[in-house]
């Protein structure tokens, strides 16, 4: 099973009420997956300043003076902000790759969320409520956001196995499916220097759109030849720092509900999770279709609908 | 007219009040109010009463339905009319996937589109879908009728036994074993009842017939054990 969720702001008037709104789309999946939540929100960008999520079960101790052991060991200023057992790091842009090498020196057991300009994510096991509570997720503003219940099939239940998985600076993935080509996929992108952490599908369902866009594919070219490279069942819903996209694979065995207004663009693994949408009984709701990329973008042109 | 609202009562209360309706109830008219995207809504009713759900629906929104008419005044989740008996089942809107797999009788209409696997190992239902279906609709569909009054996706009718199939428009692929049949006089008087009860805008010689060429092992009598 599993249940995603996204959500993507056209009405910047909605935007202080993202954090609440994808809370209580995801909360409505709970009972498609109880095993663990997680919540990817584009937000606040500052000028010059780049964010990296941290993750440690020992917050306090492991947080306590990490931002002065993080500047000294990188020479670059970092802020920290703590919210339960993660930690949102400011950092100069451009100092991300730094204060990661930092972080792996000063407390390699520190478990990297994620990392870029606007995007944060917070995921933990237990229930969407309680991930949402812990992390205050209803406060949260912002401009767009994904969201995902984890039903454990492939690997075990822990805060890494979690979603959303990031796949590189302020690009995000969740994933309701089953990939059965990933232990020979890991290794093939192992051998390409593609950094892969655990034994769970999704992460190397990430990490293949990383290694397809450090190679020069756009993300939408990614997302195509995903169609051909993994095998097994997948939507996907994808985060960028200027929008969202939705893949499904041909089969389209996993289920997946999108609705329109003039203010946002949503997806749900099921239509409960819209229903609490403002206006949602008069927005454009549909399936999408099978082996095809949409996405959503605030930068370029609103929408792209492209058959694979 | 009775009202059961679920922003009042549970699924559970509402699918037993329903299900109490006896064959010669004299209440036979019931709204459903707030369905909210609900599972399992007006499942298993087994009595000639009239439900109409005002909103859409979750998964298996009128399953194994027996004698009822349930109109969905929305869109319906995976699974409806899944294995219906008989009555009727009509959408407003679209259905998603699976929509009246293993169905023995009665009748759905989905008045937008359906998308993968409609009618699903039919077994008797007929199904009237207005706009296009989805992927492999009415694989190994065993008998009844799919009209479709718009396109259908890939592989229709994949390893298809007795089941009719009419299509109005184009056919992305065939599946294993569906070919495309001869349309004989009952066949047109089938079509034309069933567009008419489905309030269908389409002509019967609109459409071409698909059906079981019947090549595959399950067919060859020496393979019978």
């Amino acid at each position: 099973m599993c249940g995603i969720v996204g959500l993507f702001l056209k009405d910047k008037s909605l935007e202080p009420q993202l954090g609440s709104l994808l809370a209580g789309m995801l909360v409505t999946m709970t009972d498609r997956g109880p095993d663990s939540a997680g919540i990817a929100i584009y937000s606040n960008e500052t000028k010059d300043q780049s964010k990296i999520v941290v993750q440690s079960d020992t917050p306090k101790t492991d947080f306590d003076g990490l931002e002065v052991a993080l500047a000294n060991a990188s020479g670059v200023t970092v802020g920290m902000e703590v919210s339960s057992t993660h930690a949102v790091l400011s950092v100069p842009n451009g100092a991300i790759d730094a204060v990661r090498t930092a972080i792996a020196a000063v407390n390699p057991a520190l478990r990297i969320m994620s990392r870029g300009d606007t995007l944060e994510i917070y995921k933990e096991v237990g229930l969407p409520k309680d991930v949402a509570s812990r992390f205050a997720i209803d406060v949260m503003s912002g401009s767009h956001g994904i969201g995902h219940t984890r039903m454990a099939t492939e690997s075990a239940v822990t805060t890494m196995g979690a979603h959303p998985f990031n796949t590189g600076n302020d690009q995000c993935l969740v994933h309701n499916g089953s990939l059965s080509n990933h232990n020979s996929l890991r290794r093939k992108l192992r051998r390409e220097g593609i950094h892969i952490e655990t034994e769970n599908d999704t992460e190397v369902g990430a990490a293949y759109l990383t290694w397809r866009m450090q190679n020069g594919a756009t993300l939408g070219e990614a997302l195509e030849s995903s169609l051909t490279d993994l095998d097994g069942f997948f939507t996907f819903v994808v985060g960028t720092k200027d929008g969202f996209g939705v893949v499904r694979d041909p089969i389209a065995c996993k289920p997946a509900v999108m609705a329109e207004t003039e203010q946002y663009v949503a997806f749900g693994s099921e239509y409960r999770a819209l229903v609490d949408l403002p206006g949602i009984e008069t927005a454009r709701v549909w399936e999408p279709e099978p082996a095809t990329v949409y996405f959503w973008s605030h930068s370029e042109q609103p929408i792209k609908e492209e058959a694979a | 007219m009775q009202t059961l609202d679920m922003a009042d009562i549970e699924l559970r209360e509402m699918n037993a009040t329903l299900h109490a309706q006896a064959e010669n109830t004299n209440q036979t008219a019931w709204e459903i109010k707030n369905p909210r995207g609900a599972h399992a809504i007006a499942c298993g009713l087994d009595a000639p009463i009239e439900v109409t759900v005002k909103g859409s629906t979750g998964y298996y929104c009128g399953g194994m339905n027996k004698q009822a008419t349930i109109n969905i005044k929305g869109s319906a989740g995976p699974g409806v009319a899944e294995n219906m008996m008989s009555g009727t089942v009509v959408i407003e809107g679209d259905a998603s996937q699976y929509a009246g797999a293993t169905g023995h009788g009665g009748l759905l209409v989905i008045k937008g589109n359906a998308s993968s696997r409609c009618g699903i190992s039919m077994k008797g239902i007929d199904i009237v879908v207005h706009g296009n279906i989805g992927h492999m609709s009415a694989f190994m569909a065993q008998s009844g009728n799919l009209v479709v009054c718009g396109d259908a996706g890939e592989a229709l009718g994949d390893s298809l036994y007795e089941a009719r199939l009419f299509v109005r428009g184009s056919v992305k692929s065939l599946g294993t074993d569906c070919v495309e049949k001869e349309m004989r006089p009952e066949h047109l008087e089938i079509l034309a009842d069933l567009l008419e009860r489905s309030g269908a805008d389409a002509k019967p010689e609109e459409f071409k017939r698909y059906g079981s060429a019947r090549e595959l092992y399950t067919f060859k009598i020496d393979n019978a054990y």
